[in-house]
């Protein structure tokens, strides 16, 4: 339908006819049902992405015998809050705060180490940045997962094993690459003219900084927490290996146990589980997405 | 953010990396003495602590005789290379060499096809159906690993998932009860839905904020010339978003090839270890479940290895094109 378009009866260079309204009747309708038709494939695919999710909360509300018979039921009609209560009286709690602490010492760590560094290589010129930045980049090549066997013997060795500590440098150290470079991103986008004249105007270094490019800064550095937040609280590999004892769970790996523990039997309780976890940081990720693609392209794209 | 057009009279004249965006950023001369240094010492000494030290750590081991006993007091033998050699030599690495890089070019395609089709896709639609469309794909986005792992296990799970009932209605009768993880193909087909349905989100996303910054006035000069869809989406989006594509791709290479998570559960959930595994699981496996830490570290060195090497290309070309 589309290469139907009309041939091109407009010279290149010649002035354009000053009355359109005769060419809209052949050229636009096709496309706009092209448009149409691009719209409802839109919203097709929209609904295939999003069932799992869907699907995830219908089934955290059925009973047992809805959740477990040959005709699957598509909304949660009647349905119950007890797969929640069997949640909550888990061990949840406990790895709920063991991720909340780790998740935050690492966002606070890496927002400031990542922004002193960022500061750094897009304020100044020196000696070693290039390489500074290649090493940053490249360092996000190394496979996390050909390195465990080792950070496991390091913190072993610090005597760090099971503790908020030594999980907490792990991902801070995973997390502060990509951060610098998204935050190097946002830096790079606050015109130093700006510092300049305030500068001029009277200012210290200092204050012409915290008055002027910090507030500015203020969406990256949201940007960037964000991204360190989702990093830790989702993080399982690492905490599975460093986090050896029961009682030091994060919640991913008390999702695993708790789905393991109840596959044959209570699928309900999983997925009010599943529910709670993802449900936090969906929210939180819904307000700040666009932030984090434009500051990761802008990041990446541009010098 | 700041919108910088070379040069927007010559539509195929490539990402704008050309002079400008240096001469933006071009060196102010300004004495920097210790600042920038000091600047970077934290993220420095993280750096090193945690990933830098390990991986010398790692190195060091890969020589040594490191097993059970090791483990226990008796101090490390050093090998030589008889770990790379026990492991090269062994042709079960190669079957999972061979099985991660077929899984992680597979899964990087389809994610690219699909993200950078769904972000035209964005661009091509009102924006209603463009907002439904993002929400959805947030959705996915947003869902925690473990959580949307679990997720799946539930629709593909045998006697009471939706995808079996699905397909049953579709008239397959032989998905009745039919249990994905047992079967090798099977097991990396439900793997790889996973992957692409969690992945595609972030590459859509990130090609399409890319496509937004392409000034439209190109587009319309290319309609005035006459350029089909096709030919304006060539000579115009391709090359002014070939920088997204780069790093995006580049990010799905890596991503892809050390899928750990989703195989990891996915075998506790039912599959044959031996027939599943991929670097990264056989890495753990070897090292912590089978306590061979030499062994381990030195297949570790081999994953990096092959890991550098597979985006070493694309390395080259980010470094080439992008002002540091």
């Amino acid at each position: 339908m589309s290469t139907l378009t009309p041939p091109p009866t407009t010279t290149t260079g010649g002035p354009r006819p000053a009355a359109p309204p005769a060419r809209p009747p052949s050229r636009r309708r096709p496309a706009r049902t092209r448009r149409r038709w691009f719209g409802v494939l839109a919203v097709a695919v929209a609904l295939v992405w999003a069932f799992p999710v869907y699907w995830m909360l219908n089934s955290s509300f059925l009973p047992y015998n809805r959740i477990r018979s040959p005709e699957p039921s598509f909304l949660p009609l009647g349905g119950t809050l007890s797969a929640y209560e069997r949640v909550f009286d888990s061990d949840f709690f406990s790895a709920f705060r063991m991720s909340a602490v780790v998740t935050l010492i690492t966002v606070a760590a890496a927002l400031v180490f990542a922004f002193l560094a960022a500061l750094a290589l897009s304020r100044f010129r020196f000696r070693g940045r290039r390489s500074f930045i290649l090493a940053v980049l490249i360092i996000q090549m190394i496979p996390a997962e050909g390195l465990f066997i080792s950070q496991f013997k390091l913190l072993e060795g610090w005597q760090l094993l099971n503790s908020v500590v030594g999980l907490s440098l792990l991902y801070v150290a995973a997390v502060v690459p990509f951060t610098i470079w998204m935050l190097r991103g946002f830096v790079n986008g606050v015109p130093r003219e700006l510092e300049e004249a305030a500068l001029v105007d009277g200012c210290s270094r200092v204050q012409a900084f915290f008055r002027i490019t910090f507030p500015l800064l203020a969406p990256g550095l949201v940007a960037s927490g964000v991204y360190a937040f989702l990093q830790a609280w989702n993080e399982f590999t690492l905490a599975l290996v460093v986090m050896t004892r029961p009682e030091n769970m994060t919640l991913p790996i008390w999702l695993k146990t708790f789905t393991e523990a109840n596959r044959t039997s209570d699928w309900a309780g999983i997925m009010a589980g599943s529910v709670v976890i993802a449900i936090p940081v969906m929210i939180f990720f819904l307000f700040v997405q666009h932030r984090m693609t434009s500051g990761l392209v802008s990041g990446a794209v541009k010098g | 953010m700041r919108p910088s057009p070379t040069s927007s009279t010559s539509p195929a004249a490539g990402p704008p990396a050309g002079g400008a965006p240096a001469a933006q950023v071009a060196p102010r001369r300004r004495r920097a003495g210790v600042l920038p240094y000091l600047l970077l010492v934290p993220a420095v000494l993280v750096l090193a602590a945690a990933l830098g030290y390990p991986l010398v750590r790692q190195a060091v081991m890969s020589f040594q005789e490191y097993g059970l006993a090791q483990q226990f007091g008796q101090p490390p033998e050093w090998v030589g290379l008889d770990n790379y050699v026990e492991l090269i030599t062994d042709s079960y690495l190669w079957t999972v060499v061979f099985r991660s890089v077929l899984f992680c070019l597979a899964n990087a395609s389809i994610t690219m096809v699909l993200g950078v089709a769904l972000a035209v896709l964005m661009t091509q639609t009102g924006p209603g159906p463009r907002l439904t469309l993002q929400i959805g794909l947030l959705l996915a986005w947003a869902m925690p690993h473990l959580a949307s792992l679990t997720v799946w296990q539930w629709l593909f799970e045998a006697q009471y998932g939706v995808v079996n009932w699905v397909l049953v209605q579709a008239g397959l009768e032989q998905f009745a009860g039919h249990s994905w993880l047992i079967d090798q193909l099977s097991f990396f087909t439900v793997a790889t839905v996973i992957v692409v349905w969690m992945s595609v989100p972030f590459v859509a996303f990130a090609v399409y904020a890319g496509l937004t910054q392409v000034p439209g006035e190109l587009y319309e000069a290319a309609g005035i010339d006459g350029a089909s869809p096709w030919q304006r989406f060539r000579a115009i989006t391709v090359p002014l978003v070939r920088p997204v594509l780069l790093i995006v791709g580049l990010l799905q290479i890596i991503w892809d090839l050390k899928v750990f998570t989703q195989i990891f559960v996915l075998q506790d959930a039912g599959g044959v270890t031996a027939d599943t595994n991929l670097i990264g699981t056989y890495i753990y496996r070897l090292g912590l479940g089978e306590g061979e830490f030499g062994l381990a570290a030195a297949a570790s060195w081999f994953m990096l290895l092959l890991t550098v090497a597979l985006s070493l290309y694309y390395v080259r070309v980010l470094v080439r094109e992008e002002e540091l």
